[in-house]
């Protein structure tokens, strides 16, 4: 057992809380940002923070890491208060903004270096952790070459492994795979996942893509106008709501409202129409297809074809916001684009 | 611990300025060009139009005050690209004390400039401008980094304020050259009309230009006593307002 676990152990025994905020808030000229959020994340904890882009997941995190102060209500992070202690809580976490922070004029291992020194890390400690973080994130070998040479998912890594330089005891990822590539995507997960189950490091993501807060959290907050309106394990989330999801196409959109209706009357309780789409959320299709079958018969709806499949947290997402997080794809890689094009000027 | 840690903090900030500059050497040495056609050519030019003796001795001083201005108040400017390039975030996350951040930041901008300033001293003094002594050349180091602390935290400061390339180049074309063209660089003080007289002295490069010509060729208007009060004041003035205006920062 190494000392990370054994940490770790005592923190699931006693419940000790990583993170705590109370009625915590920011508004911006008017426009709240962050709307009284409480929330509590346990020592060792995978926690997410789930929500489309613009419901103040970033806010909140730049409040917890006291880059912004709260307009009202309070924060702590590792025992620390976020505005009155805020250079302990800077000394105890690990942040990994958005967009990169790196100085691409200088080299990977430079960049580490710098932020060794900034944390006080003596020069054998600097040398040893730059080793095992670069280990870590498979850069040992490009450590040398200047970051601007890098790709973006090589200054992803490069930033996790700078946010553990210090072996911070909270780590904050503020949407880690945001804009790369699948196979990219995958590696980064695997790392955040190790980290959090080897070395025990609470870690906060914020993220809007689904399939990254079911993958790797323990414990998901969905956030949508700057309010946490639904929060649990993915699994909870998922069985809460319905374990399955049947999809019906019909002739007619006329006919998917028809039907909806039926099945409304008939005691389904969660039901979305798209098109001529029908979606109809059950606990066990097993049992549910006949009877959805029967209903569509006796009332004289022609079914063209069914699917079957289990729901995800894109449904749940869409029964708590009431709109898909996926509709902010398009403007996410508008942004992207936009992005770059502004850094490069 | 907390000093040492305080020092630390300089002296990291400070390594970056210096590894970016390793990087940047060419670059650097190149933009000393500039200064030098201003000196050969514009300093051979109005010596033999208007028979001044030793014009090119005279404005040699000048031109170095420029250089070393130039490259601090970019140096301090270039908070601005930090912030532009998101690594300010990295540095106003870190649990070290601000002020010792844009001290840091300071001194490596200061080494860089007073690089700049030296180099331009030894090669004009190759192409055949005369100083007055190697003891003068060496005391006008110390001064360089007076000068330099003074504008570069101006930059700083500046720089906490502007939010894009356009205010970027306002202060280049509004403060940087007005100046450079009001400190005497490149004309003598004593027979100015009077509106112009104030100006120059109202403008704290002037003394930076004073002193160096005190240094270098043994001759200024300005007492060096007056000079050196002058540029200590100015450059604890600036790096206190640039070293707040810096730890109130938000990115």
């Amino acid at each position: 057992m190494t000392v990370h676990e054994v940490y770790r152990l005592i923190g699931m025994l006693f419940d000790m809380n990583a993170i705590v905020t109370d009625r915590i808030t920011k508004s911006f000229n008017g426009f709240i940002a962050v709307n009284e959020i409480n929330i509590s994340v346990k020592e060792g904890e995978l926690f997410g923070l789930l929500g489309p882009n613009g419901a103040g997941k970033t806010t909140l995190i730049n409040m917890l890491s006291t880059m912004i102060r709260p307009t009202s209500g309070t924060g702590t992070v590792h025992g620390f208060d976020v505005v009155h202690d805020s250079a302990s809580v800077r000394a105890a976490i690990g942040v990994v903004f958005q967009s990169s922070t790196l100085d691409e004029q200088l080299t990977g291992w430079e960049n580490l270096d710098l932020h060794g020194r900034l944390y006080g890390l003596s020069a054998s400690l600097r040398k040893k952790r730059m080793h095992e973080v670069l280990d870590l994130v498979e850069l040992s070998h490009k450590s040398k070459l200047l970051v601007k040479t890098y790709s973006g998912g090589m200054i992803r890594r490069l930033e996790i492994a700078r946010g553990l330089m210090h072996h911070p005891k909270v780590l904050f990822l503020d949407e880690p795979t945001l804009g790369l590539d699948p196979q990219t995507r995958l590696h980064i997960w695997e790392y955040i996942r190790r980290l959090n189950q080897e070395e025990g490091i609470t870690i906060v993501l914020t993220t809007h893509y689904m399939e990254e807060a079911d993958y790797l959290c323990g414990r998901i907050a969905i956030i949508d106008n700057g309010r946490v309106v639904a929060i649990d394990t993915p699994e909870k989330l998922k069985s809460a709501f319905g374990g399955d999801v049947i999809i019906l196409t019909l002739d007619t959109s006329e006919d998917a409202k028809k039907l909806s209706i039926v099945y409304k009357e008939a005691g389904y309780v969660s039901i979305s129409t798209k098109d001529q789409t029908v979606y109809l959320n059950v606990k066990k299709s097993e049992e549910a297809v006949p009877e959805v079958f029967r209903t569509a018969f006796t009332s004289g709806i022609n079914i063209q074809s069914m699917t079957v499949r289990k729901s995800t947290l894109d449904d749940i997402f869409i029964h708590y916001t009431g709109r898909g997080i996926r509709d902010e794809l398009v403007d996410d890689i508008t942004y992207m684009k936009y992005k770059l094009q502004t850094k490069r000027r | 611990m907390g000093a040492m840690l305080s020092f630390q903090t300089v002296y990291t900030m400070w390594l970056r300025e210096m590894l970016r500059f390793k990087r940047a050497k060419s670059r650097i040495v190149g933009s000393l060009a500039t200064p030098l056609f201003f000196l050969i050519i514009l300093g051979t030019a109005m010596g033999s139009s208007y028979n001044i003796e030793n014009y090119k001795e005279f404005m040699a001083p000048g031109i170095i005050a420029m250089v070393l201005l130039f490259s601090s108040i970019f140096g301090g400017i270039s908070v601005m690209w930090d912030r532009e390039f998101g690594f300010l975030k990295e540095i106003l996350i870190a649990p070290v004390n601000r002020f010792c951040i844009a001290l840091g930041k300071a001194f490596g901008g200061v080494t860089t400039a007073m690089i700049q300033g030296v180099l331009l001293m030894i090669i004009t003094n190759s192409f055949g401008v005369h100083y007055k002594s190697l003891l003068g050349m060496l005391l006008s180091i110390p001064i360089m980094f007076i000068i330099g602390i003074g504008f570069i935290s101006l930059g700083i400061a500046l720089a906490t304020k502007i939010e894009s390339h356009e205010g970027f180049q306002m202060v280049m074309s509004f403060l940087t050259m007005p100046l450079v063209l009001l400190s005497g660089a490149f004309f003598p003080l004593s027979k100015l009309p009077d509106w112009l007289k104030i100006a120059v002295h109202l403008n704290p490069l002037t003394y930076g230009v004073e002193a160096l010509r005190f240094t270098l060729i043994g001759e200024s208007e300005i007492p060096i006593v007056v000079c050196l009060v002058v540029l200590t004041c100015f450059a604890i003035t600036t790096t206190a307002i640039g070293g707040w205006l810096f730890g109130r920062m938000e990115v």
